[in-house]
């Protein structure tokens, strides 16, 4: 069970340093804004996970309040891109 | 072993993305670094047994820093230097 | 082994393999809108499949897992829809458009009926 929840974490590992990679090279403002997206979302199931790894059932709260509120910084650049907010 | 790799990947990161937002002169790119930046530092928070702290890193980091900082540059120049 | 951990280990390899596959074609795709559909179907996939491979490998957490699921399955389809039609309305439009095929795109004809309209005006 160990080793799952090792290989798990090392793949999101790597996902978050590609996310990072299109995040330093993105051409523009969007592409920027979806590696910060992706980095929420890999991020909130990654605590999920480190939670289940501590048995600590409190420190899942973190991830909901993740999983609630990661989305409006996003919604708030989408509306200063497109000029409406 | 797997603590101490996670805790140097994130801490790279996170300083990573902190120097490229000092450096950067498009004022919302650096925003966008804040968010990864907060995003690293609670996962740090969370793996050095500080739940609470990374609750409230969470919280403000993710919605209220952007919120502020785009209406900021909403309001005065997105271009650092061209005033 | 009971067969609920066995059925968590496989739910949890495939949701960190999509989150992977995630990142890996937000690095890889030529496009925004190639890499909006990358980077946010399959790390939704992704996230949640995890999640729901903890929620079956502890059974006493199943609720709050639950709970997660539901705001991420609402949460990342909205951030990803403002987001393509902020990109699209700032006159990017998507690789294929630049040729001769225009058919492709069923929204820009009323954005162009749109623009006509307030040109007549």
């Amino acid at each position: 069970m160990t080793t799952i929840i090792y290989i798990a974490l090392i793949l999101m590992a790597f996902g978050m340093l590609l996310s990072f990679i299109r995040f330093v090279k993105g051409p523009n403002t969007a592409d920027r804004t979806v590696a910060l997206d992706t980095l929420t979302t890999i991020g909130t199931a990654a605590l999920v996970l480190l939670g289940y790894m501590f048995h600590r059932y409190i420190y899942v709260d973190v991830a909901l309040i993740y999983a609630v509120l990661g989305f409006i910084g996003v919604i708030v650049i989408a509306r200063y891109l497109e000029g409406a907010l | 072993m797997i603590y101490f790799i996670l805790i140097l990947f994130l801490m790279i990161l996170m300083i990573a993305a902190a120097i490229y937002s000092v450096y950067q002169k498009d004022l919302m790119y650096a925003t966008i670094g804040t968010g990864i930046v907060s995003l690293a530092l609670s996962i740090l928070f969370y793996l050095l047994q500080a739940p609470d702290v990374a609750l409230t890193e969470a919280a403000i980091g993710a919605a209220l820093t952007t919120i502020i900082f785009v209406i900021a540059i909403r309001n005065t120049i997105r271009y650092e230097g061209d005033d | 082994m009971s067969a609920m951990e066995i059925i968590g280990a496989i739910l949890l390899l495939i949701g960190s393999a999509f989150l992977f596959l995630g990142g890996l074609g937000i690095y890889r795709m030529p496009d925004t809108y190639n890499r909006l559909q990358a980077g946010t179907k399959a790390t939704t996939l992704g996230a949640m499949s995890l999640i729901l491979g903890v929620g079956f490998l502890e059974p006493s957490w199943m609720i709050k897992t639950l709970i997660i699921i539901i705001f991420i399955a609402y949460s990342n389809p909205i951030s990803s829809h403002a987001l393509a039609r902020a990109n699209y309305k700032r006159k990017h439009f998507p690789l294929i458009l630049h040729g001769d095929v225009k058919e492709m795109d069923a929204y820009r004809e009323v954005t162009e009926k749109e623009e006509n309209k307030e040109e007549k005006k």
